[in-house]
């Protein structure tokens, strides 16, 4: 997506609430997840909330077995995770698809604006064509305002509609990790 | 239980295992991992219960924890292969920190990788699948390698209360396939129908 918007309102951390309020409206109840820096404040949300059980997960692949199982269980999960972990989720993408399980990836993005670590853009630069690949659908958030509904309609089409939908959150949004100290 | 380490002889059939460990099943719900596994529990008895996975390898394990954890009033029997399970390793140390206590996740290791050869697998050159389940914190861990052992096991699957990781010694044969559902969105809703959902 091209990168125009009127917007100018700088990032703040309320777009991370907004997205924490999207999930508690979506009657998120399993949270799984990779630590990372940009999710770090929704996931401080999440284990702070009692309705929502998280599970620290070591590889982003385990996530799509962990939401299949709420879903079969009658619980709705999301993962987070950042953009090299969806590049470890393909294979394990057949079992959504396979079965209509309902997903929603939220994906902060690395290796894209301001990225100070080359190592991260060959997978930051092909994360949604990978999703794409295996018929995941992708929305982008660039700017705050957008985080919130784009969420809300990402869970909405895959609890809905029975599909796997990622929202890739830009670096820009999020911030260039800053490696000087 | 017998605490024999791994490669011990007499090793079960599989299918026996599978029928002793659902024998008398009751409300428990069950999860299957790709090849071999899917097709002994099948060969029991298909159940709108039996969620098979027939890909996504190395999954099985935490298909059992997510809906472990959104049934908490529901055991949860995970029964899959050493080759599927050394796939999703990880898969043992997160549910060593989660343990919900009504998922019991069951191994049935013939060190082989029966779906593709009869290749040997990890466990045939020394990995201790119990091993890595101690060491990531489950604590009700079981090597079972005989009938009073698999029997022990089945007499727990309705009552027990912490999480379970269970490695079943069975030989490696290859009984005559029983192939239940391929279709994944069926196995899906029958499932969740079966739980009123």
């Amino acid at each position: 997506m091209p990168e125009t918007s009127s917007q100018t309102s700088p990032p703040t951390a309320d777009w991370r609430d907004g997205i924490f309020a999207a999930l508690k409206a979506a009657d998120i109840r399993q949270v799984g997840y990779v630590p990372d820096a940009g999710h770090s404040r929704l996931i401080e949300l999440c284990e702070a909330d009692r309705e929502i059980r998280t599970v620290r997960l070591t590889s982003e692949e385990e996530g799509i077995g962990l939401a299949a199982g709420a879903w079969l269980g009658g619980q709705r999960a999301v993962l987070l995770m950042q953009s090299s972990g969806v590049g470890n989720c393909v294979n394990l993408l057949s079992l959504a698809k396979s079965c209509r399980f309902p997903l929603t990836m939220l994906v902060t993005m690395r290796g894209e604006w301001g990225e100070f670590n080359p190592w991260q853009v060959p997978m930051g630069t092909k994360t949604q064509a990978a999703l794409e690949l295996m018929d995941v659908l992708v929305y982008r958030v660039e700017h705050p305002g957008d985080a919130a509904e784009t969420v809300t309609a990402a869970l909405d089409i895959a609890f809905n509609g029975e599909l796997a939908t990622a929202v890739l959150l830009s670096q820009r949004l999020i911030g260039a990790k800053r490696w000087v100290k | 239980m017998s605490n024999a380490p791994q490669g011990n002889d007499p090793r079960l059939d599989r299918r026996a295992a599978m029928h002793a460990l659902l024998d008398g099943r009751g409300d428990l719900l069950l999860v299957t991992g790709l090849g071999s596994t899917t097709y002994d529990a099948a060969a029991v008895a298909d159940d709108d219960r039996n969620f098979y996975l027939w890909g996504a390898m190395g999954a099985a394990a935490m298909v059992g924890l997510g809906l472990a954890i959104a049934r908490p009033e529901r055991r949860v029997l995970v029964v899959t292969g050493d080759g599927e399970m050394l796939m999703g390793l990880g898969a043992l140390a997160t549910i060593g920190v989660q343990r919900p206590p009504n998922l019991a996740i069951v191994v049935f290791d013939n060190a082989r990788y029966a779906e593709t050869g009869m290749q040997p697998s990890h466990t045939d050159f020394g990995v201790s699948l119990t091993g890595v389940a101690r060491s990531c914190g489950i604590d009700a861990v079981f090597d079972i390698s005989d009938e009073a052992g698999l029997r022990d096991l089945a007499a727990l699957l309705p009552r027990f209360e912490r999480t379970i990781f269970a490695r079943v010694a069975i030989r490696a044969d290859e009984p005559p396939r029983v192939l239940p559902s391929r279709d994944g969105v069926f196995l899906k809703n029958r499932f969740r129908r079966a739980l009123g959902e």
